[in-house]
């Protein structure tokens, strides 16, 4: 029992920064159509400015607005200087720019930070928490309830401010959000910001747990997508149930079958949907058949 | 046609003088790379550029065709040709499981999949270890044996790919100027327009892709016998976005771009070598940029300046 109690909690820890992750991807996927591979790497950016802004001795909530900050600001950057100027190519060109741009900011972060993990300091100190029988280091808790204010804030955003509204109006029909006297543009900009944002987020709370490295966002940008495609890629709420789904499933694929394994099962996942429900648990609209 | 066989006898002519002109191994080693590089993009080439489809997971299509002639001569005492008979059809199987499905939906599925695809397979590379050596990779794969003929020196190498390669580009060059071929570049225009003029396109995709992938299977069985030694890093996702890279850098819908892109990316890392661990770094911005500014490729894309250059010139 205080087994399945601890596969639940690290699953939950984990499907939370999937979620992030995955709503990052709709929310850019909403506004643009684009599938930004690059996603991974804002996690793995908010990570490394925490951890660079820990070690200067700031305290924890400035040091954690500061990172998600710098990393919106870098994604409206990519926006304007990549995405921008080839928003009328194909989808495998736009495909093939993120990815590029993901090695791009991987590299760069390799000759800024170097190979070695950075610590992160805990935001609630060390002292496990005993929970019916699990053990849980208080990080992780934190984890849950940074993932659910985040949730919590960009539903009342798109769904109560009149600028949410106008995204997703532009997510329907660009054209006719256009028609209505929408500005698109600067939408599209915001939709970077907020998906580097929220990715950022969940790179900045996971970073005591896994310490921050180069490296770390790839695999969990990809663990994201997958949780997305689960999620039906254009439904926020999809996203979260994805992230959440395919954390419990690891967790468990972790606990049950096999530890060395465990990285797959995100993707086995994601290759089961595309055969059996391409449309996602909570897509809009069946997909699109020949 | 007649234009591609000229450059078709130029090719085995540069091919011929370098292999009898050359006695430094170290160049027919990169050369030989360059060979098992130019098999698979050859075959995505066809996949991207005629059928508008991309594979992200081509990496594993070349890593399940090593493993599969590594593990079977290797651990199993097979002869290289009936373990590289086994290897193709491992490969075939696999990209018809994933090819299949996929492409009976519109949309980037393709990619997704295979991208999927490509982590789970690299994931059981790793962890397969009783079979696969792990992540230390595995060993004692033996050198090529083909009718009792033991292939020792990157000079038999290098003769015996670079004329597959030769063999396969010609085959492909017939291929992409077939009414097959032109059936596969109409999809990337319109899909209803060609499905209006009689071509099934989604079997044109699936045979497409099922060719690039058992391309990709035959230079990974030629790579392990090769090298002699074969792991899991060899099989990244990266990889895959790099052999797509070298497809994009030459323009997508043209083979020879794509074996000069792979020529590009196999020598410039050589060159390099001041760029180290960096390299990674200025490959994504390659890849970026060209994207960006010339996404018809270097080649064409270059030619297009120049002509909009002089075109201001004399205006």
């Amino acid at each position: 029992m205080s087994e399945l109690i601890q596969f639940i909690f690290s699953g939950l820890t984990n499907g939370a920064i999937y979620a992030l992750i995955a709503l990052g991807f709709t929310i850019v996927y909403n506004a643009t159509e684009v599938i930004n591979f690059a996603q991974g790497e804002f996690v793995m950016l908010g990570a490394m400015f925490m951890a660079t802004f820990c070690a200067l001795g700031l305290p924890i909530p400035l040091a954690f607005f500061l990172s998600v900050g710098i990393v919106a600001l870098i994604g409206i950057i990519m926006e304007r200087l990549a995405i921008y100027p080839a928003r009328h190519a194909s989808h495998i060109t736009l495909i093939i720019i993120t990815i590029g741009l993901s090695i791009l900011i991987k590299g760069v972060a390799m000759f800024a930070w170097g190979k070695d993990p950075l610590s992160v300091p805990s935001f609630l100190g060390d002292t496990p928490i005993h929970l019916l029988g699990a053990t849980i280091v208080p990080q992780k808790i934190l984890v849950l309830i940074a993932t659910l204010i985040c949730v919590l804030l960009m539903e009342l955003f798109f769904r109560k401010t009149m600028v949410g509204k106008a995204m997703r109006a532009s997510a329907v029909n660009r054209l006719a959000a256009r028609l209505v006297g929408i500005k698109v543009e600067p939408l599209v900009l915001l939709a970077f910001a907020l998906s580097a944002a929220t990715s950022a987020v969940a790179g900045v709370v996971i970073s005591p747990i896994t310490f921050a490295t180069y490296d770390m966002g790839t695999l969990l940008g990809l663990k994201g997508f997958s949780a997305a495609v689960l999620g039906g890629l254009t439904s926020g709420l999809g996203a979260v149930v994805g992230g959440f789904v395919l954390g419990l499933l690891e967790a468990f694929a972790a606990g049950f079958i096999s530890s060395a394994y465990k990285d797959a099962a995100a993707f086995v996942i994601l290759i089961l949907v595309l055969l059996l429900k391409p449309e996602g648990l909570f897509g809009k609209g069946a997909t699109k058949k020949l | 046609m007649k234009n591609q066989y000229l450059a078709l006898t130029f090719l085995a002519v540069v091919i011929l003088t370098i292999g009898f002109l050359n006695h430094n191994d170290y160049y027919f080693n990169i050369l030989n790379i360059l060979f098992l590089k130019g098999l698979i993009v050859i075959g995505l080439s066809l996949l991207m550029g005629y059928a508008g489809q991309v594979s992200l997971g081509h990496a594993a299509f070349y890593g399940l065709g090593a493993y599969t002639s590594g593990i079977l001569t290797a651990k199993f005492g097979w002869g290289c040709l009936p373990a590289l008979g086994v290897a193709q059809l491992v490969t075939f199987i696999a990209a018809l499981m994933i090819g299949l499905p996929a492409l009976r939906l519109k949309g980037h599925y393709l990619a997704m999949a295979t991208l999927g695809f490509g982590v789970i397979v690299y994931i059981f590379f790793k962890e397969l270890i009783s079979l696969t050596g792990g992540p230390s990779g595995l060993v004692g794969i033996p050198p090529l044996e083909i009718l009792g003929k033991v292939f020792m020196e990157s000079r038999e190498y290098y003769f015996l790919f670079g004329g597959i390669l030769f063999l396969a580009l010609l085959g492909a060059l017939h291929l992409a100027h077939s009414p097959f071929g032109r059936g596969l570049l109409a999809i990337h225009d319109s899909e209803a327009a060609t499905v209006s003029l009689g071509y099934d396109t989604n079997r044109l995709k699936l045979i497409v892709f099922l060719l690039s992938a058992a391309l990709a299977g035959l230079a990974g069985s030629l790579y392990a016998h090769f090298a002699m030694f074969i792991a899991p890093t060899s099989f990244t996702f990266l990889h895959s976005v790099k052999l797509v890279t070298m497809v994009v850098i030459g323009g997508v819908a043209s083979l020879w771009g794509a074996l000069l892109g792979a020529a590009v990316l196999t020598i410039l890392p050589e060159v390099l070598t001041v760029f180290e661990d960096y390299d990674v770094l200025v490959f994504g911005a390659i890849l970026v940029l060209i994207m960006i500014f010339l996404p018809e490729g270097l080649f064409k894309g270059l030619g297009k300046w120049i002509g909009q250059f002089r075109h201001k010139i004399a205006t």
